[in-house]
């Protein structure tokens, strides 16, 4: 789906959303190239999981269109769109009843992929675990960290160009979230997905994206990449999240 | 993934197994055959009301059609008036005894009246022409409402009636039970109609009220004319003067389907009108009541004695009464009926729940579906659950008639609820969070649903079937009260021969068959629950439990 290398691999136009009375987006535009990182952040009901809920069609937008590699995403079944996104929610979402190996593998089988078991097995290996001990276990034989990873290795399996991360490491200790905030940056330098993170922490957001998006009540606040977001933070609200986040300009 | 089929599967092959066996079991259970060129005809059904004097007409009722040829189908023991009748009118059964009195009170609800003949006709007349049932001329006793009292109490103040009584009641105590005490036609009429009143009034049940009077406790008791126990205690009944106590006369009532089809039945059954005086039927009752002879030898030796049955055919099996050995073995002789009893019980359950599995899971699928609706649904489900399983039954048989259908249907109906809460809440509160990445990484619902709504539930919908079976097994004692058969069998009629060891070769086997059901389908839940599934469900109830 994603086919382009290079220029825009996603494209937001002019996005809106109403859950309810509420507005979750209210006219949002941004442009993901290939390969790029870009992180959402904002306080709670920023709108920043709607946004990424919008781009695999968990929601669907009121008004405005996305575009994932030039095709409005609306013209491509629901379900099949799923398959071609990578996606790992903030608690992982590992099935219960199934190994970690047949969870890798749930992507690659769904699209009936004949080398479904291989690729589970690379994908675990690429996430740095040795696929033949981890792929029998079960998921509460798991520690948080590694559900994580599991769930990282899942998104990756059937070869996805697109990456949705949702809070990834929210619900991680300290040591175990910066452990895993590497290894994504091995990831995403081996395999250059197109990533969008959502994340209430600044730092992270820092640490590993291209450029960082704020929202706040369902507009882009600023977009920009982490120096610039530094020396100019474009308003005040940008500027009291920063000091929150203890990044000030230096 | 593919086990709710395979469980399916088997749950059928088990309901298959029991069918074949009660089959072949089937004849061990039944009657000894009769030597007739009849067994081409249907059999007559004959019940009875569950207390001992209509067993032992219907005992006699049967033993003469089977000796004039026919095929009986017994059925012992059916609920209430309501029952029994309605299943005569609907030709259900054929044939079971009842008084005048009841006829004309609880079946045609008329006003009480005085004199036999006028009872007799009225109620005869007016059940032809409105049900097209027959009442053949009746027996020759009355089962009316006796006052007794000691034949001391008898000689000392020379009482033969009534009216003497109503002059020295104001020294004698009276053990009443509850209800006489309130009805119109107990004591209050008593009162109006004869000017009694007594020293004191102690309200006592039906089962201590004879030790009662004889241990001298009590002077007078109210009772039935035709109790066995007042020949055991020797008590005088005082003549109802006045004719106060409507006529209870005892007849066969005959359903148009015999009638039509079978008329030779019916001359049959006519041999016994007028046979049986009231100190006969009080005897034949003693010996039920009091000595616990069964029911059979009693209408063996009954119809010997009235010269109805020849004494050579029927010796065959007499002496396998009163065995006043241990539980154990009492418990071992009915072995034969208990199998076959067991067998009908677990039939009744399986193809019940059965039943429930198919439409409540479903049900409960959907519901999960329907939103909203979900809840008041289910609370209408658990409705169901509140009637009384007895008045439940009893609702059934104007509907089904009386038999195995409306006892299917009722605890059908009773094994709805658990399943279908069971299914619905498994199923809505299956791991939201493993749903939603499923849903995220492009399963369809029909996938979601399949591999993994419905694995993850599927430990809470089994124990929800495991519920429903336990309920079911208890339940269907009450079948027996239909006409279903099954364990309750022995338990109806122990309860009303007051013979507790009958009671108990019912109810303990019923006890240890829900037990069993239970420590099956619990060891089926394991086995179906793959280990990490049971690891999460231990974790969810420390959780509870932390919280």
């Amino acid at each position: 789906m994603t086919g382009a290398e290079s220029g825009a691999a996603l494209q937001i136009k002019d996005v809106s959303k109403r859950h309810g009375d509420v507005e979750a987006l209210a006219g949002v535009s941004l442009t993901v190239n290939a390969g790029e990182c870009v992180a959402l952040v904002g306080e709670s009901g920023s709108g920043k999981t709607t946004l990424l809920r919008c781009i695999n069609r968990l929601h669907d937008p009121d008004t405005g269109t996305i575009l994932i590699g030039g095709r409005d995403t609306r013209s491509v079944d629901a379900v099949e769109l799923r398959r071609s996104i990578g996606y790992v929610p903030q608690d992982g979402g590992i099935l219960p009843h199934w190994t970690v190996a047949r969870n890798v593998a749930l992507v690659p089988v769904l699209c009936e992929m004949t080398d479904s078991a291989q690729r589970a097995t690379q994908a675990l290996e690429a996430v740095g675990f040795d696929a033949a001990t981890i792929g029998k276990r079960w998921p509460h034989e798991l520690s948080g960290g590694q559900r994580q990873r599991v769930a990282m290795a899942r998104a990756l399996a059937a070869g996805q160009k697109l990456l949705l991360l949702d809070e990834p490491f929210g619900a991680l200790d300290a040591i175990t979230r910066a452990e895993l905030q590497r290894q994504l940056r091995l990831i995403r330098e081996r395999e250059r997905p197109t990533t969008v993170l959502v994340t209430h922490d600044l730092r992270e957001a820092f640490f590993l994206a291209d450029r960082i998006a704020v929202l706040r009540e369902g507009r882009i606040e600023q977009m920009a990449d982490g120096a610039t977001l530094r020396a100019q933070p474009a308003t005040e609200y940008v500027q009291r999240l920063l000091a929150f986040a203890d990044i000030g300009s230096q | 993934m593919h086990r709710f089929p395979r469980l399916a599967g088997l749950a059928l092959t088990w309901v298959a197994f029991l069918a074949a066996w009660s089959v072949a079991a089937a004849p061990a259970a039944q009657a000894p055959a009769t030597p007739s060129s009849a067994t081409v005809r249907r059999p007559v059904v004959v019940a009875s009301k569950p207390f001992g004097e209509s067993f032992i007409l219907a005992e006699l009722f049967a033993q003469l059609l089977e000796r004039r040829g026919f095929t009986v189908d017994r059925r012992p023991g059916l609920g209430a008036t309501q029952v029994a009748f309605t299943a005569v009118q609907s030709g259900r059964v054929d044939v079971y005894p009842e008084y005048t009195g009841t006829g004309l009170l609880a079946v045609l609800h008329e006003a009480p009246e005085p004199d036999p003949a006028r009872v007799f006709a009225r109620v005869a007349g007016e059940s032809l022409s409105r049900f097209g049932v027959r009442w053949l001329p009746p027996l020759g006793f009355e089962n009316t409402y006796a006052i007794a009292v000691r034949r001391e109490t008898a000689t000392k103040y020379s009482l033969a009636t009534l009216s003497d009584l109503a002059r020295t009641a104001p020294n004698l105590t009276a053990g009443l039970s509850a209800d006489f005490i309130e009805r119109k036609d107990g004591l209050p009429g008593l009162r109006s109609a004869y000017g009694m009143s007594f020293r004191s009034v102690r309200p006592l049940g039906q089962a201590v009220k004879y030790q009662a009077l004889a241990a001298g406790a009590v002077d007078v008791i109210d009772g039935y004319s035709t109790d066995g126990f007042i020949a055991k205690y020797d008590l005088v009944i005082l003549r109802d003067d006045k004719r106060f106590f409507p006529p209870y006369e005892a007849a066969a009532v005959v359903s148009r389907r015999l009638q039509r089809d079978q008329p030779a039945a019916i001359a049959a059954l006519t041999e016994l009108s007028g046979r049986i005086d009231v100190a006969t039927m009080r005897k034949l009752n003693a010996r039920l009541e009091v000595s616990g002879e069964p029911v059979e030898s009693i209408s063996r030796s009954e119809l010997e004695a009235l010269g109805l049955l020849d004494a050579a055919a029927s010796r065959s099996s007499a002496n396998r009464s009163t065995s006043h050995g241990s539980f154990a073995q009492y418990m071992w002789d009915r072995r034969g009926p208990l199998m076959s009893a067991i067998i009908r019980h677990l039939l009744l359950v399986s193809i019940a729940l059965l039943g429930g599995i198919l439409v409540a899971i479903p049900l409960g699928l959907w519901l999960d579906y329907a939103g909203r609706a979900a809840e008041p649904a289910i609370r209408a489900i658990g409705l169901l659950q509140t009637i009384p399983s007895i008045a439940l039954l009893a609702f059934m048989v104007p509907v089904l008639g009386i038999g195995v259908w409306p006892a299917l249907v009722a605890l059908w109906l009773y094994s709805l609820y658990p399943i279908v809460r069971s299914t619905y809440s498994g199923i809505r509160d299956a791991d939201p969070n493993a749903v939603h990445a499923a849903r995220a990484l492009g399963m369809t619902p029909g996938q979601i649903l399949r591999q993994v709504r419905l694995p993850l539930a599927a430990p809470t919908v089994l124990s929800g079937i495991r519920t429903a079976a336990v309920i079911a097994v208890g339940t269907a004692t009450l079948a027996a009260f239909i006409g279903a058969g099954g364990l309750g069998e022995p338990i109806a009629t122990g309860l009303a021969l007051a013979d507790t060891r009958l009671i108990l070769s019912g109810a303990l086997p019923a006890a240890a068959l829900a037990l069993a059901v239970d420590a099956l389908l619990g060891m089926v839940e394991r086995a179906t629950t793959p280990a990490p599934l049971r690891h999460a469900a231990a974790e969810r109830k420390k959780d509870r439990s932390q919280r």
